[in-house]
């Protein structure tokens, strides 16, 4: 029974994986979901292929709010700048997914980076309202740039193919989901081992400290943005693939914040939080679909309040963690972990 | 020549407006360091519960106006009560998704009452239109920019002479010093959030009975603000005034003059590519206090 960290080198301090359990958890837990789409059903997958979008995004959104520290309401914007980027390689140019994902990451990281510019002068609040900008600039270009965007009516995308093989059912696009959302899962985790990482931190705890460290602050903060929005933008082109057709009400503004929400309620700084806030945040509006149609027989008036209890349950969910766990589900697994680590010795 | 001034006075209008809300953003945003992006939604439950106390009671207009007010006041002490307080010390992004969760927590509550469909507004304002010179101007307009214009005198009358404003206006400057002069620096904070509602909500029922009718769009204020912060002075109240009528007409001016070349929805966009720009050339805005960092 392990009853204590004993780490007495800097590599067990680093290591991912705190034990071999734990390692041997993460394995089982991703083996068993790659055998999910024998038995669950179509809608089932769909949520599942919503949450991984949701956990990309999220998991990029952390690296800039969570770790370096910069507020962000931009999101919305470059999930956009990604889809659209996706449709317009794939539809008008046919190219391979294994093309497009990246380069939809790169298109998006391009547009983080400008938006990004004014952080090296803004911080907090200013910033904030700066990305907020960058929002409803996007939005503008999306819905009157019809040469490429489609406009209003939006723009279809073709389903992602590896030679003949086309990724058009949920079952198919999980495959394609999962191994990206593992692999940029795993990449996060990693950034914050290596110098890149640290100075990510270094900056959201004290940025003029990390200057005086050596950290040049303005390029770190503009690399934050490239990442995260790299991460945004692949999730964008992945939900391109999956939604098939887009259009500027794919990516209102409630998007952005609805991210945001879940990198808070995930807990900041913990890309392990950022995907159970995602899983969570995904998770809650199919849960009130389904209570929701299940006592429509006795309160038919109900189903037409689906949307306002669930704008509603989402204000309340941020408002209540806020409050009460203002560090998130990921602190409250540490808690749990750590009970359970001792039990039934915890004193 | 015609087709300008008309977009200026809807410009002056509307601005009037956003200076209003602004005030309530500043206000709150001085005392505490808060922003508050709950503000729209305390301007469209202004508007709501001022049409639903009118369209319900047979009580005249002006008592439905004083009992908005009277709601809104309470709704500021609760929210700083039960949301707000716990916050203290909190870092900004929480702040910042608080009052995000709480506009959508509001909005959804006025959704789940009224529901998404316009509601017509009863006529407050005579319809026929006044001529200021050659030029027929509406009624509506007229009032209210009046009632903009004393709100915002009766307000910076109260922050200059009014025991309570010099306290806030003290709070605003230091709390530290402010708590050891005897100031409760809760009470300030209370009060903030109660003039930011009830400003918002005046603005609600103004906007509501000048275009005749309240629905869901009236909480894009909230974001509209956004910009004539910005270009203000986020702790400026006269920066509030002055940035809230210079977007106003440049949000009106742009929509007219450029909407034919892209298509539309100049007007939307127009403040926040105006917010970029006064982001990168002078971030404090006009009146407002640059701060100096220093170890």
């Amino acid at each position: 029974m392990r009853c204590g960290d004993f780490r007495t080198s800097y590599a067990a301090d680093t290591t991912i994986f705190e034990s071999s359990y734990s390692r041997n958890a993460v394995l089982l837990c991703l083996v068993t979901l790659a055998a999910l789409p024998a038995f669950a059903s179509g809608y089932a997958l769909d949520v599942v292929n919503r949450c991984a979008i949701a956990a990309i995004a999220a998991v990029g959104l952390n690296v800039l709010t969570g770790f370096t520290g910069q507020i962000s309401l931009g999101n919305a914007a470059f999930l956009a700048v990604g889809a659209y980027t996706t449709a317009a390689l794939a539809g008008k140019l046919g190219l391979p997914f294994l093309m497009t994902i990246p380069l939809s990451g790169l298109a998006a990281a391009a547009a983080g980076m400008v938006f990004g510019i004014p952080s090296l002068r803004l911080k907090g609040l200013y910033l904030a309202m700066a990305t907020l900008a960058a929002h409803f600039i996007v939005e503008f270009t999306a819905t009157h740039w019809d040469a490429v965007t489609g406009g209003v009516n939006g723009i279809s995308v073709p389903a992602a193919s590896l030679g003949s093989f086309e990724f058009d059912s949920d079952a198919r696009l999980f495959y394609l989901f999962l191994p990206v959302t593992a692999f940029l899962t795993l990449f996060a985790t990693n950034l914050f081992r290596t110098r890149v990482g640290k100075a990510f931190i270094a900056i959201r705890d004290q940025d003029i400290s990390a200057e005086v460290m050596g950290v040049r602050v303005f390029r770190y903060k503009l690399l934050a943005f490239g990442v995260s929005s790299f991460y945004v933008g692949v999730a964008g082109s992945l939900l391109a693939y999956q939604a098939r057709i887009i259009s500027p009400e794919n990516f209102p503004i409630s998007l952005a914040i609805d991210q945001l929400g879940m990198v808070i309620i995930g807990g900041l700084g913990s890309v392990q939080g950022s995907i159970f806030g995602a899983v969570f945040m995904t998770l809650l509006p199919e849960l009130l679909r389904a209570l929701t149609s299940e006592m429509a027989d006795s309160y038919p008036h109900l189903t037409t309040l689906f949307a306002p209890l669930k704008m509603g349950l989402f204000g309340l969910v941020i408002v209540i963690f806020l409050v009460f766990e203002p560090d998130g589900l990921a602190a409250r697994w540490r808690l749990i972990k750590a009970y359970w680590k001792l039990y039934p010795f915890s004193y | 020549m015609d087709f300008f001034l008309q977009l200026l006075v809807n410009g002056i209008v509307v601005g009037s407006i956003y200076a209003l809300v602004a005030l309530g953003f500043v206000v709150i945003y001085k005392s505490s360091s808060i922003l508050n992006f709950a503000q729209g939604e305390f301007l469209m439950l202004g508007a709501y519960v001022c049409l639903a106390i009118m369209t319900t009671t047979p009580v005249p207009l002006w008592a439905a106006f004083l009992l908005t007010l009277a709601f809104s006041v309470t709704l500021g002490l609760l929210l700083e009560r039960v949301v707000l307080r716990p916050m203290i010390g909190e870092p900004v992004i929480s702040v910042i998704m608080l009052t995000l969760g709480l506009s959508s927590l509001l909005r959804a509550v006025v959704q789940g009452i009224w529901g998404t469909d316009t509601r017509p507004f009863p006529p407050v304002f005579p319809s026929e239109p006044v001529h200021l010179g050659p030029f027929p101007v509406s009624q509506g307009y007229l009032w209210s920019v009046g009632c903009v214009a004393l709100l915002l005198l009766a307000f910076a009358l109260f922050f200059k002479y009014a025991r309570a404003g010099i306290a806030m206006r003290a709070t605003a400057f230091s709390q530290q010093v402010a708590l050891s002069m005897g100031i409760s620096v809760r009470h300030m904070f209370a009060l903030s959030w109660s003039i930011a509602a009830v400003v918002s909500a005046v603005g609600g029922v103004l906007l509501g009975a000048v275009r005749g009718g309240v629905d869901g769009s009236l909480a894009v204020f909230g974001l509209k603000v956004v910009p004539v912060v910005i270009l203000g002075g986020l702790d400026s109240v006269l920066g509030a005034i002055v940035g809230g009528v210079a977007i106003g007409v440049l949000e009106n001016l742009s929509g007219g003059y450029l909407d034919p070349f892209f298509g539309g929805g100049v007007k939307e966009v127009a403040p926040f590519v105006a917010l970029v720009l006064i982001l990168m050339v002078k971030p404090y805005g006009l009146f407002g206090k640059v701060r100096i960092e220093r170890v």
